[in-house]
């Protein structure tokens, strides 16, 4: 019997891993020291420190230490990034592309420069959600300045063609941004292979501490240049001011530093978890279907619907499991997953949708007690929906009119 | 936010789930929300011709686990009722006596729906059987 409750929801967070909170904490007490501070020892070592964790940071994305800019976190990065480019190459065109399933943190600074005077094409996307080369290249025009496109999204798993995009930009000289959140430390990321220029990602989805990101900004062929947001002391090359959070910048090195060595085998085995997490509910429920792609997905992520079943009242029934739901019912606006809704999988199959992000922590045991509680509230759930009784009657539910309120 | 111990009590253990007859002239049944809005609630009334009370209340509910208990309540308060007094039930009740936060109000305006639906079927049914 695993120890409850059982967190099984690390597309949204990870757990810190000790070894890069044991990492920090001399950061805190010790050398404390502004890594600004040029004239005294205090200062030399927390840039040390700082330089260590950049070099690492770097690494894990085929990167040179000076390409790296550190943040807050993904979000900041993403807004640094488009707005950056979009201000700095303003004279040269007006127009992004970006996709529709893209993070919030990336949908919304394009719609505050469309505002702005900017043409953004928000390219859809297939059934598995993902976006083809062809359709980034159709989308480009001479007034061009950005792609933006995610390495991987962080609802339904789907890996992006990043190397293919990433070629046709680079062939038409357009710069390309991603938003790797999901993917750094996860699965192989190279920013030089891939054609990448700028790529946006945080330590606290890989089991680092919340609060610090960075933000990789090609140097050479070409140089990509940023109007900085946060304006001060010049820190970060000048495109990120601000005194560095030493102990949370020494944890994301860290972080990055044990990925890069565990990679490998980490993402074997949360294959494996996932393949018996998926294939346990499937051979005892039916009506579930998966959403994403059935290969092209991060390792550790499982989006699945239930039929007849909603989301949040399964998740209300697998109390001691902690996932997510693309249900309306967990956001305040009552509208299902954007996400999901591109997929073109229906709002009924979204809002009974089932995000389940498996980690570092998880167990196998821990799967086996989800797969038991889910077939469980799943059934349980089944025989109080009248949804399934109308279809185990014979009726079409796609053929009901629903008095809709 | 966490949900109250009333909702989660009727989640884990809802009242009346089931179904009546549909083509039973004592029984009603409201069919309120859409699959696609995320809550579908079919509430059942069955009325005892003579004494013309509610004598036992029914639902099944696709939706959040507000939505289960509000459905749940409902059929618990509906029994005994008359059907006059079964339209008295307002959802503000059902609100205070599950403790639903804001975004949950919907939840009991569902309940409130399906009992109305419920009642003019069955007013529809006895009026019907009346002629015969």
């Amino acid at each position: 019997m695993p120890v409850l409750p059982i967190y099984m929801d690390n597309n949204s967070t990870t757990r810190c891993d000790p070894r890069v909170v044991e990492a920090m904490l001399p950061y805190f007490t010790e050398i404390y020291g502004n890594a600004a501070s040029r004239n005294h020892s205090f200062g030399w070592q927390a840039e040390e420190a700082i330089d260590t964790a950049r070099d690492r940071v770097a690494k894990l994305i085929g990167a040179n230490g000076k390409e790296i800019i550190f943040t807050s976190g993904a979000t900041e990065s993403n807004n640094l990034a488009i707005k950056g480019v979009a201000s700095m190459y303003r004279k040269k065109g007006n127009h992004i592309v970006t996709c529709v399933t893209e993070h919030k943190a990336v949908l919304d600074p394009c719609k505050r420069l469309e505002r702005d005077g900017f043409v953004v094409t928000y390219l859809p996307v297939d059934k598995y959600g993902r976006v083809s080369p062809q359709q980034v290249e159709e989308a480009l025009t001479d007034k061009t300045i950005l792609v933006s496109l995610m390495f991987a999204n962080n609802e339904i798993g789907t890996v992006q063609p990043i190397p293919e995009i990433g070629r046709i930009c680079k062939s038409k000289g357009i710069l390309f941004h991603t938003d790797a959140v999901q993917a750094v430390g996860k699965i192989p990321v190279d920013v030089e292979a891939m054609g990448i220029d700028l790529l946006s990602f945080t330590a606290h989805k890989l089991y680092g501490p919340k609060g610090v990101g960075a933000l990789y900004v090609r140097r050479k062929d070409p140089r990509v240049r940023l109007d900085a947001m946060i304006d001060g002391g010049g820190h970060e090359r000048g495109m990120r001011s601000g005194t560095l959070s030493v102990p949370s910048i020494v944890g994301l090195g860290v972080a990055c530093d044990i990925a890069l060595r565990e990679m490998k085998e980490e993402s074997a085995r949360l294959i494996l978890l996932r393949t018996r997490l998926h294939g346990g509910i499937c051979n005892r429920l039916g009506y579930v279907s998966l959403n994403g792609h059935p290969v092209e997905r991060l390792p550790g992520n499982l989006n699945i619907s239930f039929e007849f079943v909603e989301g949040e009242g399964l998740m209300m029934g697998i109390k001691d499991v902690a996932v997510s739901s693309g249900s309306a019912c967990t956001s305040a606006s009552l509208e299902p997953s954007y996400v999901l809704k591109a997929l073109g999988v229906g709002d009924e199959l979204a809002h009974s949708s089932i995000r389940f992000g498996l980690g570092r922590f998880t167990t196998e045991a821990e799967v086996d007690y989800v797969i038991d509680d889910v077939v469980r509230a799943v059934n349980h759930l089944r025989d109080m929906s009248p949804l399934f009784e109308m279809h185990k009657a014979g009726i079409d539910l796609s053929t009901v009119q629903w008095a809709a309120h | 936010m966490a949900y109250s111990s009333k909702v989660l009590e009727h989640y884990d253990n809802p009242r009346n789930v089931g179904s009546f007859d549909r083509e039973d002239p004592s029984v009603g049944t409201g069919v309120v929300g859409a699959p696609e809005c995320g809550d579908v609630m079919k509430l059942q009334i069955k009325v005892n011709a003579s004494s013309g009370l509610i004598e036992e209340a029914r639902f099944k509910t696709f939706g959040c686990g507000s939505a289960i208990a509000s459905s749940s309540l409902a059929t618990e308060w509906l029994k005994g009722k008359s059907l006059d007094e079964a339209l008295t039930i307002r959802n503000t009740e059902i609100v205070e006596e599950l403790a639903l936060p804001p975004v949950k109000v919907h939840c009991s305006v569902l309940a409130e729906d399906a009992i109305k639906a419920a009642v003019k079927i069955i007013r529809k049914n006895s009026a019907i059987a009346l002629k015969d």
